[in-house]
C-alpha cells in the first residue's frame, strides 16, 4: 500500500490563518520510524525530526532532504550581520501568506512575534493579507517577499531601492531574496504533500 | 565546501570572485553550499531512482519556461538538449501554451474564500502530450498547479502521477525538484537585480 494516497480523517482543516500551533497529516505515505537507516537520520539533520511525518516523507528522498535543510538553517539561522532574524521570518509569513500555506504561515508567523513582539502587525497580516500597512521598513520587506514570490517573480531595481532606503544594507537584501524564495520552496511541499489540521 | 567556480548561481548571476556579491554570498557558506549540492543531487544524482536524469531536465526545462526566466531556462534547455533531444519541443510548446501568472486558487472554505482567484489549468494539445509520454505529461501537469496555484492542493492532485506510473518516492523527489526550482529561480533573478543595481559599499 506505500504508492498510495492516504486519506486523513477525523480532524479539522483549519480555514483561517493563525498564529496557533497547528498539526500536519501526509496525503502519502511516510517511512516509519522503524524504516529510517543511518542515512536517513543523517539526512534529517535534527535527529528529533524523526517524530515528524513530513520529514519521514521527504526522507524518501535523503540526499534532497539534507542539502534543503542544511541551506534553509543557514537562511534563517546564521544571523552574524545581514537581515535581522524576525524580519527573515516575516518574508516568510508574508510568502506563506500569499501562496496560501496556512501551516508554514502558523510556524513562521509565531516567530516573526518572538523576534520583533509586533504580534498585532504579524497578526493583521494574517488576517487581511501582505498589503495591510505595517510601516515604510515591514512594508518594504513585505513588498519585496511578495514581488519574489508571484510568478513570473516582480521584483526589481525599485525594490531594492526602497530596502536600501529603508536601511538594508546588501548582505541584508540578500538574506531577504533568500528568505522568500526559499518560502517558495517550502510552501510548496507543505501545501502539496499533506494538509494542516487543528 | 564546494568549489565556487562550479557554483550554477554564480555563474547564472555573472558573480566574478572578489566581487561584492561574492564577499556577500560568502558570510553565508552553508546557504551557497547546499543550494548548490541541491541543483546537484536533484538534477544529476549519483542513483537516480524513481526519476531518470532526462525527466529531471525535463521537468526543469518546463519549470524555468513558465516562470519566463531567461537564463535558468536556457540552461535546463540545454540539459535536455544533451540528454533527451526529442523532448525539446513538446516541452516548448507545453511552456507556449501553459504560461501564466500566479499565485491563484482555492483557499479552504471559509472567510478566506473572498480571496480566492480563479486562473487557467493546464491544457496542452493531444500530440504534446503524445510526445511527452504519461509520466512527463503528467510531471508538467503537476508542476503546472505547483508553480502557479499550490493553494488548489488536494490529496487527488497525486492520482494522474499514480496513474502514470510514478511510486511515491519518485513523487517525493518530483516534488522536491519542482519546489527547489521555484527556490533557485527566485534567487538567480533577485540576485541579478541586485547586482544590477551596485550601492553604497557595505
Amino acid at each position: 500500500m506505500t504508492d498510495a494516497i492516504l486519506t486523513p480523517t477525523g480532524h479539522t482543516v483549519p480555514h483561517v490563518f493563525t498564529r496557533a500551533q497547528l498539526d500536519w497529516l501526509p496525503w502519502l505515505e511516510p517511512l516509519s520510524e522503524a524504516e529510517l537507516t543511518p542515512r536517513h537520520i543523517t539526512a534529517l539533520v535534527d535527529a528529533a525530526r524523526a517524530k515528524s511525518a513530513y520529514f519521514r516523507l521527504l526522507a524518501r528522498d535523503p540526499d534532497a532532504l539534507e542539502s534543503r535543510t542544511r541551506a534553509d538553517k543557514d537562511i534563517f539561522y546564521n544571523t552574524e550581520a545581514g537581515l535581522p532574524r524576525a524580519e527573515r521570518e516575516l518574508a516568510a509569513a508574508a510568502a506563506s501568506r500569499l501562496n496560501g500555506c496556512i501551516y508554514c504561515a502558523s510556524v513562521h508567523a509565531r516567530f516573526a512575534v518572538t523576534y520583533s513582539k509586533r504580534d498585532a502587525d504579524v497578526d493583521r497580516m494574517l488576517a487581511e493579507g501582505v498589503g495591510t500597512d505595517l510601516g515604510e521598513r515591514w512594508n518594504a520587506i513585505v513588498g519585496s517577499a511578495i514581488a519574489l514570490t508571484e510568478t513570473p517573480q516582480r521584483f526589481d531595481a525599485g525594490h531594492v531601492d526602497r530596502l536600501r532606503a529603508a536601511g538594508l544594507d546588501d548582505l541584508a537584501i540578500s538574506d531577504l531574496i533568500h528568505a522568500a524564495s526559499f518560502f517558495n520552496w517550502a510552501n510548496r511541499l507543505m501545501l502539496s504533500l499533506g494538509e494542516p489540521a487543528i | 565546501m564546494a568549489a565556487p567556480e562550479n557554483d550554477l548561481i554564480d555563474t547564472l548571476v555573472g558573480i566574478a570572485p572578489g566581487s561584492a556579491l561574492d564577499a556577500i554570498r560568502a558570510r553565508r557558506p552553508a546557504a551557497r553550499e547546499h543550494t548548490q549540492r541541491s541543483y546537484e543531487v536533484l538534477l544529476t544524482p549519483a542513483e537516480p531512482g524513481d526519476m531518470s536524469e532526462a525527466e529531471r531536465f525535463a521537468v526543469a526545462s518546463y519549470v524555468s519556461g513558465i516562470h519566463a526566466s531567461a537564463e535558468m531556462a536556457a540552461h535546463y534547455d540545454a540539459g535536455v538538449e544533451a540528454r533527451a533531444p526529442a523532448l525539446a519541443e513538446p516541452i516548448a510548446a507545453a511552456v507556449a501554451a501553459t504560461r501564466t501568472s500566479g499565485p491563484y486558487g482555492a483557499f479552504p472554505a471559509g472567510p478566506l474564500s473572498a480571496e480566492d482567484q480563479s486562473g487557467s489549468t493546464y491544457a496542452v494539445p493531444a500530440e504534446v502530450t503524445a510526445a511527452l509520454g504519461p509520466r512527463l505529461a503528467a510531471a508538467l501537469a503537476h508542476a503546472h498547479f505547483l508553480i502557479f496555484h499550490p493553494r488548489d492542493a488536494s490529496a487527488d492532485a497525486f492520482r494522474p502521477l499514480f496513474d502514470a506510473g510514478w511510486s511515491t518516492t519518485g513523487i517525493v523527489t518530483l516534488s522536491q525538484l519542482i519546489s527547489f526550482l521555484a527556490y533557485q529561480i527566485r534567487v538567480v533573478g533577485g540576485l541579478r537585480v541586485l547586482a544590477s543595481r551596485p550601492g553604497a559599499p557595505a
